[in-house]
């Protein structure tokens, strides 16, 4: 691996300059074919490498499957807790329930974070015990961990909560029909989906008109300073702690690469403008609010 | 054969320090650009993870604690192993390069697993021979030779392999020092092990293990059984030059005695551990799918 210098690095396409020898552990370690045999097929990218298509659903299951036992304790150990404000903020700013009660869906909800927020602020702040959230992952081990967590609660067995196996991309139209909820939550889920847009269409199709489209996601940093230190946190202290507490360093490396992956904030605006939501304007404030600088973003969109 | 084993690495080491040199400021590409992060980036085997200072001594920590917190985590105390290992790991090397049979060790560079090591073959020798012996013991502690960590977080890949051969070689030692594996006796063959190979994951074993036994045990372990091992590691040979798959057919006896080995105080030898019987198990279905 040689070093380059500056001019000529500059002068290499961008695509060329995206080379990662450091994280090669991570492809001896998978067993994905290489893009260059199926040519024409589409590819997506799984971290920072570039997979086909039809590949990424099962790796991000593999994933997931790994980390399902463990994951609100990765949560915790990886943000230092701070997700948690993240989720409070994210949810208090929806403010479910205050127009009567709402049919909810939280997607890629697995372990139940979001849709507990969402029946406890109804509850505590609108005394609404019939607002409901339908959860939906396509991963079967974390709405395991998300039904064991809501059989703790005062929700459990209620019409309040319930659970479902499905692709975000492709909602079973009998049971999510057309037109039937009012707030479509998705948290720290959309990048791990193969097609971004296959996802806000879905999203679209099941809203009700009105209804509202809110994503919680990390997203770019753009302050120089912070974006340095949070990316060697992140490629440094993640996989470690990954390695450490879960025994399972690789599906914490493709976390972190994913995060790297997904779309800007102006560029994933136009994307829920393009599946027919009305957004605010492109700045920070309008189609998004950033959190921390940008580690993490909501996006929210209204579907007229 | 050893002119190829020499310039094999030879060019082992050329190329580490190649990347050391080269890569040790790596580039990555960030949402700015590039950036740079300061640490020796390409693997240098496969399953090779390499780490700079802070995430080495990060890793040792964290290693430590959850080494201490459940001891059953055998990633953890392997990656202990590699943070911590330092210059022993040369000093092992050099001490196997100094005798024959650690040289063609390290030419050979044999792995211990079931696919290397076959059982039933062992099982056959007669009783008395090392191998028949080390089948018996694997039995009678309910263990197999499948159990082990690849290293990771070693740089240099000569050292790695001393690294895993060490690994690999603890349930030989186990054997021929006579212990089980519950947490006394483990303890005690670490004690040994420090004594006789000098690994400071040893050290820290059996430094911070004892806090798990209770105090009756950790009585006799440092009455009968930390003597035994200083008196017994500090004497005998170093283990790590010991080309043990070639003396399967030797008297065990015989062994002991050339390697300057003998029995400790009488161990306490519990139910066999499922771990063998599983993996007897899984390999019966894997290799005979139409049977029964």
């Amino acid at each position: 691996m040689l070093s380059l210098s500056r001019s000529l690095r500059s002068s290499l396409p961008k695509a060329a300059r995206l080379n990662c020898p450091r994280y090669i552990t991570t492809q001896s370690s998978s067993t994905t074919p290489s893009s260059s045999e199926t040519t024409t097929s589409r590819t997506a990218s799984f971290g920072f490498k570039t997979v086909p298509e039809e590949s990424k659903e099962s790796l991000v299951k593999d994933v997931f499957d790994s980390v399902a036992s463990s994951y609100d304790l990765m949560n915790d150990a990886t943000s230092l807790g701070v997700h948690r404000l993240w989720k409070d903020s994210y949810v208090s700013a929806l403010k479910p329930g205050r127009k009567g009660p709402m049919r909810c869906i939280d997607v890629a909800g697995g372990t139940g974070d979001i849709a507990l927020r969402i029946l406890d602020y109804a509850r505590e702040n609108y005394a609404d015990r019939e607002t409901s959230v339908a959860v939906v992952d396509i991963n079967a081990q974390m709405l395991k961990e998300g039904f064991r967590r809501f059989k703790k609660t005062m929700y459990h067995n209620t019409p309040q909560i319930s659970f479902h196996e499905a692709n975000a991309q492709a909602l079973p139209s009998e049971v999510f029909p057309d037109n039937t909820f009012d707030l479509y939550t998705i948290a720290f889920g959309i990048r791990n989906c193969t097609s971004i847009p296959s996802v806000l269409e879905e999203a679209h199709r099941v809203l009700k008109p009105g209804g509202t489209f809110a994503c919680l996601e990390f997203s770019r940093v753009n302050n120089p300073l912070l974006s340095t230190l949070y990316d060697q946190y992140s490629f440094t202290m993640i996989p470690l702690l990954g390695t450490i507490l879960a025994g399972d360093r690789d599906s914490y490396q493709y976390l972190v690469e994913s995060i790297r992956k997904f779309p800007p904030q102006p560029e994933f605006a136009k994307m829920i403008r393009e599946a027919g939501f009305a957004t605010g304007d492109d700045v920070d404030g309008g189609a998004w609010q950033d959190m921390w600088g940008g580690i993490a973003c909501v996006h929210k969109g209204v579907k007229l | 054969m050893l002119a190829i084993s020499r310039t094999l690495r030879a060019t082992d080491i050329a190329r580490v320090a190649c990347s050391r040199l080269s890569s040790s400021i790596h580039r990555q590409q960030t949402a700015y650009g590039t950036s740079t992060r300061f640490s020796s980036t390409t693997p240098a085997y496969k399953g090779h993870i390499p780490l700079n200072w802070f995430e080495n001594a990060f890793l040792a920590a964290g290693s430590a604690v959850m080494s201490l917190a459940d001891p059953r985590r055998g990633d953890m105390i392997a990656a202990l192993g590699e943070t911590t290992a330092g210059p022993s790991l040369p000093r092992l090397r050099d001490r196997m390069l100094e005798s024959a049979e650690g040289r063609k060790v390290l030419k050979d560079r044999p792995r211990v697993n079931s696919a290397t090591i076959d059982m039933n073959k062992l099982a056959q020798y007669p009783e008395g021979t090392f191998g028949r012996a080390y089948v018996t013991w694997l039995e009678r502690c309910g263990v197999t030779p499948d159990t082990r960590e690849p290293v990771h977080y070693i740089d240099d890949p000569e050292l790695a392999y001393v690294m895993q051969r060490y690994r690999e070689c603890h349930d030989f030692y186990h054997c021929i020092c006579n212990l089980p594996v519950n947490v006394e006796s483990e303890l005690a063959l670490k004690f040994f092990e420090f004594v006789n190979l000098g690994l400071p994951v040893a050290a820290i074993s059996a430094a911070f293990g004892p806090l798990r036994l209770n105090s009756q045990k950790r009585h006799r372990l440092f009455s009968e059984y930390v003597p035994w091992a200083f008196r017994c590691g500090g004497s005998a040979r170093s283990l790590i030059t010991v080309y043990w798959e070639e003396r399967w057919d030797q008297n065990i006896e015989d062994v002991k005695r050339e390697l300057g080995i003998w029995d400790p105080p009488e161990a306490r030898w519990s139910r066999p551990l499922s771990e063998a019987k599983a993996a007897a198990e899984k390999r019966r279905r894997e290799t005979a799918p139409q049977s029964s």
